[in-house]
């Protein structure tokens, strides 16, 4: 039987591997695009795992909508990273650093 | 079945606002481009048609409706209500900026709306889910917005950066929402906060997820250490686009906050209070110190974004009522100054020339003295002096914070505006004793944009003069 605190642990592992991407991450955005999908699914992992072991529906519902919102912002995420190409001519993150102040 | 539907006449102006979004997409596309007016007036007959229905559909007490996951109380109609006058304002100022620029499309009044219609969810949030949504629904039409201009590098290049932040923050705010969830066994704001209330949450997983929720919080707002997005957005977006972020979502971060942490998590105060602390007088110190050395008039207003959100957060602090009211107070009227800050700066750009450094402001008096003395009242207004409205903004925060004995929060407050005042008072001196540089030309905008630019910063002047009016409007609302 795998207990509520497995299914944490492994939330939160894949939490910290996600928001590690973002930070460490120095070559490519689209690896940044990656990471932020990661990130939603770990809560989603979270969601679920409470929702069944409180017996309470609420959370997978909460679930459906995180996964529909993420297509969406997966969507805007890359039509971004197109136009920054057109105008730029490369996704390295070290590219994007033209304001600073 | 009907219990859903119960005091469904409270959730009209949404659905108003979001059939009438499909209208203006509808029109933009079939219409020919010729009249293209028609989108502009659609969408400013949008934002009235909305105030009527929220003022004629007021809730007589807080109701619940759509399964407890919308709230219609006096809060929600009074920040209702203010957005839609900012999106007004914000409509009237952009046209003509973006008409120059060939941005004047169909896409912008979209997106605007659908970010207004995200932010009037999230006002009226009782639930988790929708008060994600409505987050959501705002962030994305904002970040599409800001990559509006398509072939202007800083723009695309700010809103990648805008978009990877923002979604690290939503993130982070979704996994404090799960272990609030986890610790209380429910998504309801009011549910959460009974739970709490009888000390039935397990408070690790709280502890854990309230902090989570701040740094998303934090992020939202843009207050130190979770800011750096903030400059480089304000410069890098069209400035059309900067007015949209500069004034409507300050009203809908707000109104997160108070969703959150006063609805659902009043019962851990202590926690969030003594967090909200030390991002408060970081970013005061921050935004105001490093304002000071910006040459670019759209990231200085960045950074003094920061700082007035760290007043704002003080206000939030102090968990009373009157505290509450004295951060809506101070919201509304930043919302308001920043409005007609960011005016100013369309209303001095022309096509093929963007007035963003400070300097584009020398000389203004002699150029036209009217508008000189409009930028007057509203940067005075900003650094806080009476009897602009910004002065009582002020005045009420750090009332309530003395009323809570916290004395050294109060003497840095004062200390960090009289700093602040270096660079608002430094435009002033540009405009009224230095001499215009060469070629500057005269000034052209359209007679709408100047009235209502007229009006916005006579209205920081005229409530400033009597702003007891306000300031019961906001203590009514809490």
């Amino acid at each position: 039987m795998i207990a509520l605190a497995d299914f944490l642990i492994l939330g939160a592992v894949l939490f910290c591997i996600s928001v590690a991407g973002i930070f460490i991450n120095r070559k490519n955005i689209l690896i940044l695009l990656m990471c932020i999908e990661l990130m939603l699914l770990s809560v989603n992992i979270n969601f679920i795992a409470f929702s069944h072991f409180l017996g309470d529906i609420g959370g997978q519902v909460f679930v459906f909508f995180i996964l529909t919102v993420a297509a969406a912002e997966a969507a805007i995420g890359l039509a971004i990273l197109v136009v920054l190409f057109r105008n730029k001519r490369s996704i390295n993150v070290t590219d994007i650093s033209s304001m600073k102040g | 079945m009907t219990a859903a539907l119960n005091h469904l006449h409270l959730f009209v102006p949404e659905i108003f606002v979001a059939s009438m979004i499909c209208i203006i997409l509808l029109v933009d596309a079939y219409v020919p481009k010729a009249i293209n007016a028609l989108t502009h007036q659609l969408s400013q007959a949008t934002v009235i048609g909305a105030a009527l229905l929220t003022l004629l559909n007021q809730p007589t007490e807080t109701t619940l409706l759509l399964h407890n996951t919308f709230v219609s109380d006096s809060l929600s109609v009074t920040l209702k209500m203010a957005m839609y006058v900012l999106m007004f304002g914000v409509f009237v100022y952009s046209r003509s900026y973006l008409q120059q620029r060939g941005l004047l499309k169909g896409e912008y009044y979209v997106l605007a709306l659908c970010a207004l219609l995200g932010m009037m969810v999230l006002a009226s949030a009782a639930h988790f889910l929708s008060l994600y949504m409505g987050l959501e629904l705002m962030a994305l039409s904002i970040y599409a917005l800001v990559a509006l201009n398509r072939d202007s590098a800083q723009s695309s290049e700010a809103a990648m950066k805008y978009f990877i932040l923002g979604a690290l923050a939503s993130g982070l705010l979704l996994y404090g929402i799960s272990m609030i969830y986890g610790a209380t066994g429910t998504l309801e704001l009011k549910a959460v906060s009974d739970v709490i209330a009888e000390g039935k949450a397990e408070s690790k997983l709280l502890l854990l997820g309230i902090t989570f929720i701040m740094v998303g919080l934090a992020f939202k707002l843009g207050v130190v250490p979770f800011h750096m997005w903030v400059p480089d957005i304000y410069q890098g977006s069209p400035t059309a686009i900067t007015l949209l972020i500069a004034s409507v979502p300050k009203i809908a971060g707000f109104a997160m906050l108070m969703r959150l942490l006063v609805d659902g998590m009043s019962g851990l105060h202590s926690t969030w209070g003594d967090m909200l602390i030390i991002l408060a007088v970081l970013s005061m110190a921050l935004g105001n110190i490093v304002a000071i050395a910006q040459t670019n008039i759209k990231r200085m207003l960045a950074y003094s974004t920061i700082s007035h959100m760290g007043f704002l957060s003080l206000g939030m602090l102090v968990g009373t009522n009157e505290g509450y009211a004295a951060a809506l107070f101070y919201t509304l009227v930043y919302a308001l100054m920043s409005l007609g800050g960011f005016g100013m700066i369309i209303l001095l750009s022309r096509s093929g020339f963007e007035a963003e450094n400070i300097e584009d402001f020398k000389g203004l008096n002699k150029r036209s003295p009217w508008y000189a003395f409009m930028m007057l009242i509203l940067m005075l207004s900003m650094a806080g002096v009476p009897p602009m409205l910004g002065f009582w903004a002020k005045l009420a925060v750090i009332s309530q914070i003395v009323n809570a004995h916290m004395y050294v929060l109060a003497v840095m407050a004062v200390l960090f505006s009289v700093i602040g005042m270096y660079y608002y008072l430094r435009i002033i001196k540009y405009m009224y004793f230095d001499a215009p540089a060469e070629n500057s030309p005269e000034i052209e905008a359209n007679t709408d944009m100047r009235w209502t630019l007229s009006l916005n910063a006579l209205a920081v002047l005229g409530l400033g003069l009597f702003p007891h009016t306000l300031l019961q409007l906001c203590q009514n609302s809490l």
